[in-house]
This record gives C-alpha cells, sequence and structure tokens, in this order.
C-alpha cells in the first residue's frame, strides 16, 4: 500500500495532483490547472485548462486579456470529480475577491491547500471557513511572531487623520492594485468617507470588475488628467511600485502611505520612502495562523511559502507533525 | 510616553528637514515640563542608564519566547529593541495607564542591575507596541533617528520664537530635563547664567563675496586656513575646545586643551603643523593631514608626536571675564595681539592680517597664494562686533576659485525625500588613458547638487533614456554625457579604484556640448593632487 498522502506531491513549481494529472497553482503552463485566486503568483495564463471560482477566472480574464476556452467555473462549496478518484470542492478563503480554498479528497484522506488566506472580516469577500482536514497545506507569508495585524479601524483612522491634518497635500496609498486597493475602498466607505477616490490608471478597470461583482466602492475616479490643485486633501490609490515614481509628480505634494503587513517593521516602511505606514494585510497574521492550525487540528500541517522555518518551530513546539515544501514562485513582497 | 512614542515614529519616517523642525517644534511647545526636557534629552543622546543594556532586552524575552523563534524574528527585523517591542506580550487584563517620560527616566535612574529586569517588565507592560519601542530605544540609549543637537537646537528656537544663537549660548552647561532654559524661552524668565561656566559661544559666521570690490579702508582682509574652526574656553581652571557645531573635542586635542591657562574664549582655525608645507617655519600642513587625527576619541603619544596641533588664532570673544563681543573687530583684534605673547607659542600664533592697500592689491595676492593650508580670503569690516550667525555686510569668505575638471556621468541614483522619484546623484569618471585606444572611465567621484531644478528635470530624463543597466536604485548610463566637476581640492586615497579622493565635488555645468571622449583624463585629475 502507498504512504499516505503520497497522491499529492509538492513539486518546485506546484502542488501535483498524482492520480488525477493536475496542479494547483502551477507556476507554469498545463495541462489542467486548479486556481485558488486571482493573484499572479497563483494564477498564470497559459493551461489547457483552469478550474477556478468564477470571479477568479474573471479577474484572469482580465489580467490575461482573453480566458482561456478551458475555463471552468466552480461555486463556493461545490464540489467537482477529478481522474483517479479525486474530488476537489472550492470553500472561501476571505484573501481577496474569489480567493478559495481547495479542498482535496482521495482514498479516505482529506486535504485542504489554503492558496493565500486571512481570518479578519473583508466587506470584498466571504470569510475564511474552517474545513477540518487530515493534512493542511497552508501559505506563511507572514510566519513570524513579530507579525500582529493591529484592527483595520485604526489604520483607516490614521488614514483619515493624515488627510485631515495635511491641508493642501493628498494622501497617496500604495496598495496591491487586486484585492488591497478595493479593500482599502471598502473599508474607507464603512469608515463613512463618502467623497470621490482618485485611482491610478492601473486600478481601474480591477475596481469595475469588483463592482460588476456586487462590491460597492462608492465614487471612484481616474487621476489622469486631473489638475493637480483638484486634487488637493483627496486620497489616492496607486499601486505600490508607483509610489515613488515620476506619475506621483502630478499630485500636490503627497503623503506617502503604503497599506501592506510588512510595514508592522519600520525598517521596511524606510526603505521606501513610506511616511504613513499602513499595517494592512490580506494574508493570516502569526496569530491568525497558529489559531486556524489549532482550528483545523491536522494531522499533518505543510507549508508552501513565507516565514515557512518559524512556522514550523511553532509546529515542533506544540507536538504537531509539520514539513515545509519549499515551493517556488510565491512572494508577497507588496502585499 | 504615548506622544513622545509617537513623536518618534515621525521623526524616523519624516525625511524632509523641515518636516522634523515642525515636529519636534510643535512637540517642545505642547508638552508639559519635565517631559519635554527629559524628551529632548533623549533625542540627543543626552541619557544615560548603566543598568539597562540590550543584553537586558534579550534576557527579558529569553523568558518569554523560544529562542529559536527569537532569532529568526531578531534576524528579520534587524533590531532588538524593534523586535522585543513588537513580540512583548500583552496583557491579559486591562493595561495600567501609560508612564509619563518623567515618571520612565526617573524610575529608570533609580535602578540597579538587580532590580532593573522587574522595573522594566512593568514599564513595557504599561505600554503599546509603540510606546514599547520608545521605552526601549530611550532606555538602551540608541535612539540613532538622525537629530543632530543643532538640529534640536535649531527646533527648540523655532518652538518658542527665540534666536538659536541664544539657545546655542544657554544650552550649553545646562542639565536635562532643562528647566531654566524652557522656563527662559517659554516664559520669558531671566536666560541661565553662563560666565562663570566653560561654555561654548556661537561662531560669527561669513557670508560668500558676491560684490565685485570692497573698500579696504572698511575692510581687514585676513587669510582662511584649511582646517577646523575652533573655540578654546577657559574658565575657572577648566578648558574646553569646541567645533563649529559646538561639540566638545577637548579629548581629540588635548595638546590644545592642555596649553591654554589664561582666562578667556578664543576664535581660531585649528591645524597640524606640516614641515613640507607652505614655506613659512612652522607651517600647517593640508586638510588631509588634519583628518588623520578628526573623530578620535582618543590620540595616541605616537600621533601627538607626528601631527602636533595648533591654533591660528582669529578673534578674541572674552578676556578676563570681560565680554568683548559687542566691540568693534579693531578694538578686539588690539587685545588679541596683546594677549597672544602671553600664550604658550608652540600651540597658539595669530593670523596675519593682510598687507594690501586697495582691493586690486589683494586679488593680486589671493591669487598668488599657493599654500595649501589657505582655503582663501577673510573680509572683515573693521567696526564689526562679534555676533552669533552670519548678519549681512560683517564678514565675507572670499574663497580660493575652485578646480575644475571634465568628467562623464557613469551612474545616476535615485534621491530622498523630495527627490525620491528622481535621479539626483551622480557618478562620474575619467578616462585612464586615451579613449580612442581603448581607455576606460574610472569613477572619480559622485554629487548630488550644484544644479537647479530644471536642469535636475532635464538630468532625470537623460537619465532614463540613457539607461543601459539597472542594479537596485541605481542606474547605469551610456556615458555620453560630460559634466564639468566643480571641487575644493583632489587627494591621494587607496579606498578608490581611482586612487584619488574629490574634496566637495558639485556639478558646476552640464556639458551637454561636449563628446564624452573629450573629457578629462584620469593623469590631469592626479596632476592637481596636493599632498
Amino acid at each position: 500500500m502507498a504512504p499516505p498522502f503520497s497522491w499529492l506531491r509538492p513539486e518546485p513549481h506546484g502542488l501535483y495532483i498524482v492520480p488525477a494529472d493536475a496542479w494547483i497553482d502551477p507556476a507554469r503552463p498545463v495541462d489542467l490547472a486548479l486556481v485558488t485566486h486571482g493573484h499572479a503568483d497563483h494564477a498564470r495564463g497559459g493551461h489547457g485548462t483552469t478550474v477556478a471560482t468564477p470571479e477568479t477566472i474573471a479577474i484572469m480574464g482580465l489580467r490575461y486579456g482573453v480566458v482561456e476556452a478551458g475555463a471552468r467555473a466552480v461555486g463556493y462549496g461545490d464540489t467537482i470529480a477529478l481522474r483517479g478518484n479525486v474530488k476537489a470542492t472550492w470553500v472561501p478563503a476571505g484573501h481577496v475577491l474569489g480567493s478559495a480554498q481547495i479542498l482535496l479528497e482521495h482514498a479516505g484522506e482529506r486535504v485542504v491547500v489554503t492558496g493565500d488566506y486571512k481570518r479578519r472580516a473583508d466587506p470584498t469577500c466571504p470569510p475564511f471557513e474552517v474545513t477540518p482536514c487530515d493534512v493542511f497545506v497552508t501559505e506563511a507569508t507572514f510566519g513570524l511572531p513579530v507579525f500582529r495585524h493591529p484592527p483595520i479601524a485604526d489604520e483607516m483612522a490614521k488614514l483619515l487623520k493624515a488627510r485631515e491634518n495635511e491641508q493642501g497635500r493628498c494622501v497617496l496609498v500604495g496598495a496591491y492594485a487586486l484585492g488591497k486597493a478595493q479593500r482599502v475602498i471598502a473599508e474607507l466607505r464603512e469608515a463613512g468617507f463618502t467623497e470621490t477616490i482618485w485611482l491610478h490608471g492601473a486600478m481601474e478597470r480591477m475596481c469595475r470588475l469588483y463592482e460588476d461583482h456586487g462590491v460597492d466602492l462608492g465614487d471612484l475616479k481616474a487621476v489622469a488628467g486631473v489638475p493637480k490643485a483638484a486634487l488637493a486633501n483627496s486620497i489616492v490609490i496607486c499601486p505600490p511600485s508607483a509610489l515613488n515614481d515620476r506619475w506621483s509628480r502630478r499630485l500636490p505634494d503627497p503623503v506617502t502611505a503604503m497599506a501592506s503587513g510588512w510595514m508592522r517593521v519600520r525598517q521596511r516602511a524606510r526603505q521606501r520612502n513610506v511616511e504613513l505606514p499602513l499595517i494592512i494585510s490580506d494574508h493570516a497574521d502569526w496569530d491568525e495562523l497558529t489559531t486556524t492550525i489549532r482550528q483545523v487540528n491536522p494531522a499533518e500541517t505543510w507549508v508552501t511559502h513565507g516565514r515557512e522555518e518559524a512556522l514550523i518551530r511553532w509546529c515542533e513546539l506544540n507536538q504537531r507533525k509539520a514539513r515545509a515544501l519549499a515551493l517556488v514562485g510565491y512572494e508577497d513582497e507588496d502585499d | 510616553m504615548e506622544r513622545f512614542a509617537a513623536l518618534l515614529d515621525a521623526l524616523v519616517l519624516t525625511p524632509s528637514r523641515n518636516a522634523k523642525l515642525a515636529l519636534l517644534a510643535e512637540y517642545l511647545r505642547e508638552t508639559p515640563d519635565p517631559d519635554r526636557g527629559w524628551a529632548l534629552a533623549a533625542l540627543t543622546d543626552g541619557l544615560d542608564f548603566p543598568a539597562v543594556k540590550a543584553s537586558l532586552i534579550r534576557s527579558l524575552m529569553a523568558e518569554r519566547i523560544d529562542p529559536v523563534l527569537w532569532t529568526l524574528s531578531r534576524d528579520y527585523v534587524g533590531d532588538t529593541a524593534e523586535c522585543a517591542s513588537l513580540l512583548w506580550p500583552e496583557p491579559l487584563g486591562d493595561r495600567l495607564p501609560a508612564p509619563s517620560v518623567a515618571e520612565v527616566v526617573e524610575t529608570l535612574h533609580a535602578t540597579t542591575r538587580t532590580t532593573a529586569p522587574r522595573i522594566l517588565t512593568d514599564l513595557l507592560d504599561r505600554l503599546d507596541v509603540n510606546g514599547r519601542y520608545a521605552l526601549l530605544k530611550l532606555a538602551t540609549g540608541a535612539m540613532r533617528i538622525g537629530i543632530s543637537a543643532r538640529l534640536a537646537k535649531v527646533a527648540f528656537a523655532q518652538a518658542f520664537d527665540v534666536s538659536v544663537e541664544d539657545v546655542e549660548e544657554y544650552w550649553h552647561g545646562q542639565a536635562a530635563p532643562y528647566l531654566t532654559l524652557f522656563d527662559w524661552a517659554a516664559n520669558g524668565a531671566a536666560p541661565p547664567r553662563t560666565d562663570l561656566l566653560p561654555l561654548f559661544r556661537p561662531f560669527m559666521l561669513a557670508h560668500p563675496l558676491e560684490s565685485e570690490s570692497l573698500d579696504l579702508s572698511e575692510f581687514a582682509a585676513e587669510w582662511k586656513w584649511d582646517g577646523i574652526r575652533v573655540q578654546i574656553v577657559h574658565v575657572a581652571g577648566e578648558t574646553r575646545v569646541y567645533s563649529r557645531s559646538g561639540d566638545d573635542i577637548s579629548a581629540t586635542f588635548p595638546e590644545i586643551a592642555a596649553a591654554l591657562t589664561v582666562p578667556c574664549v578664543l576664535d581660531g582655525e585649528l591645524l597640524v603643523r606640516g614641515a613640507h608645507q607652505g614655506g613659512e617655519t612652522g607651517g600647517a600642513a593640508s586638510f588631509n593631514a588634519l583628518q588623520q587625527r578628526l573623530g578620535r576619541k582618543t590620540v595616541s603619544k605616537a600621533m601627538l608626536a607626528e601631527s602636533p596641533a595648533f591654533v591660528r588664532l582669529y578673534d578674541l570673544l572674552i578676556e578676563d571675564g570681560e565680554d568683548l563681543r559687542e566691540w568693534a573687530w579693531e578694538q578686539r583684534r588690539a587685545r588679541l595681539e596683546d594677549l597672544v605673547p602671553r600664550l604658550d607659542q608652540a600651540r597658539f600664533d595669530i593670523s596675519q592680517v593682510i598687507a594690501a592697500k586697495t582691493f586690486d592689491d589683494l586679488a593680486e595676492i589671493r591669487s598668488r597664494a599657493r599654500d595649501e593650508a589657505i582655503e582663501g580670503v577673510m573680509l572683515k569690516r573693521r567696526d564689526s562686533p562679534y555676533v552669533a550667525g552670519r548678519r549681512t555686510g560683517l564678514w565675507y569668505k572670499w574663497k580660493r576659485d575652485p578646480l575644475l575638471i571634465d568628467c562623464v556621468l557613469m551612474y545616476a541614483q535615485r534621491g530622498s525625500g523630495k527627490r525620491s522619484s528622481f535621479y539626483s546623484d551622480y557618478t562620474f569618471g575619467c578616462w585612464n588613458g586615451d579613449p580612442d585606444q581603448g581607455a576606460e572611465l574610472l569613477p572619480v567621484g559622485k554629487a548630488y547638487f550644484g544644479f537647479t531644478d530644471e536642469e535636475l528635470k532635464w538630468l532625470d530624463r537623460y537619465v532614463r533614456q540613457h539607461t543601459v543597466g539597472k542594479f537596485g536604485p541605481v542606474r547605469e548610463t551610456d556615458k555620453s554625457l560630460v559634466f564639468e566637476v566643480a571641487f575644493d581640492s583632489v587627494h591621494a586615497s587607496k579606498r578608490h579604484k581611482s586612487g584619488v579622493a574629490m574634496r566637495f565635488p558639485r556639478i558646476s555645468r552640464i556639458r551637454a556640448d561636449k563628446p564624452a571622449h573629450e573629457a578629462d583624463r584620469l593623469e590631469t585629475l592626479r596632476s592637481l593632487i596636493a599632498d
């Protein structure tokens, strides 16, 4: 008899489901790809068939221009049968719009692959669901005990206060174009901010896509062509790469903010010339990671990417079986 | 402590000097005594708690977190105090009220090595993450956030709308939490007494000469020596040597501190003896020789023998308790000339007045000055009082014309703060031979000023359009643009591949008209080496 879980094989560029001849979030084109969410390091183009949530497929369509002919949409809670007696179910992961964990069942064994996830409430996507399993394959982007994300309401208050205090300037928030940007906008709306929020060109289409999927983001306008003076006392959202780029010269003396879990560490904020660090992440922090492992309570924990060493050490200290998969190609430097 | 923690965070993340000043000034204005005084001392490294060291933080953490997790975290964060502040366990119940800065300082002052672990733990439990960071930084005395003593004084002056020169003068001799100083600045009380202490008096400074000519019946001329400007103070048996920024450098130049025994305050240029320079007996060596002695906390006997320091005197501020600063320069000069023969001749001489009848004579004498220890000429109004800072119309400096060389732009790097979207730091090179025979460019220096804002925009565009390689924030250009670079002097250097190091290089002109192969060669630069 084969050793337990040998039907799921970590390869350098993704998790391979042997009997189904399928991959989860592969880093290079394959025949059959199961995709957890739309971020570029997980969802790549060029696969024969892509299976993902309808939102993720829409995001991939936007990103890669055309939706592959072989795209197949599965809703949350839906199960599909793969070859070799493998069943796959998509479960909300709470990371970004359309993000899912994938539950795999085969030979009486259950494996959950989280993709990326968080446990905090997010107005733009349904919350993470704890799914009991034998093997829990988790990310560890913020897998160090120094990472504890503060409540997002505190960070929104910081952002609104900076806008209030710096009259005549604008606050320029660097945020991932998919997920982080829309969450920041939605949270600003929840905090009662009703004015126009200005967008870098790279943000516009993704925001429209969110709105098409029922996420209300309020009044959004593109910065392009708007005179400097009209942007005083406003909030502008751009991708992190545009923060210190020439593009930002069109703005009225911007206060440079960045929405990222890395902002917890001062030196990281300084390196990026960030004046207003906003500790906002779409990944689980240390407490969320360890709490989730406790709640899921698997026989084994596999860590895909991030700071896996510390999380595996925590598992050892708590007498839990764990291993690092060392998958390549996943990195969320800007999250 | 919360306000201090917020200030610290804002200072860390604010790149602009003016914004830092505004933050600091606001804090000083709005924070009550004695918190603001202690905070000021903490920011300028004026606090020391021998019982609290980084090792104490590590041992407290060892009781609270697995050593492997600590090491992984510490390596990632890169700073022990910050890492500990992030990892400190939050109390389960309600937090006790946060301590004030004064309470923290008083508590830590009263701490011994035995009580330190418990006391620090109690304080950490009462603070949030930013408060813990501020506490640990304050307690271990390692702020390193780019707040110099000078910046703190300027902020203090700005906060209470008093002159920075007065702040400089009164600050010395005051101890944290500076209650008298705040009482004077904020409440208009009498300033602290300064006459019986060996205090620093702010220097009188000069403007660059811009007019074509000055009337030498109104202005006296003397040499401007290329050393470091110092003030030597002797009062009540104590002597101090101060640098231009008011730092006490007595320990770096003990032979000077030991040599003055007359109660007075002197202004002069600190130089080291150099037999091979200047021609005159006991002349001064170039700045490069002096550099060997700067920045050393202790001085070896060999160093003292090899490069003995002396001071060439410019001015006399106070003699025997009599403040001469209101007097005319001519009267002070006469007092100084009377005083100098009574000083240690090995350590003090007087900067000679240049005997020139007309301005044209002076220009002629200046252009012939080849002594490397001469930086230029000073022109002082004969009736000028000694006033702190740069007052228009009294003193002028007329520097020697800078040296010029044509170099080729090789690399450009993004600036910081307002310039962070511009490629504004330029590395330039000279040819190591004939460029038409396959010679290469070797970097000879770096400059980030000397150009206008308009030129910066042009340069930024040029760099982006002529990039051939990228290394992080650095771009390598196609080496097509020539800069005329101005600099004060050039010295042999083993640390640079080119073998030369320029002093004070700046972009003098952009020579877009000049082809790169016509830029200067390294041998031209080498021939200008001064020492």
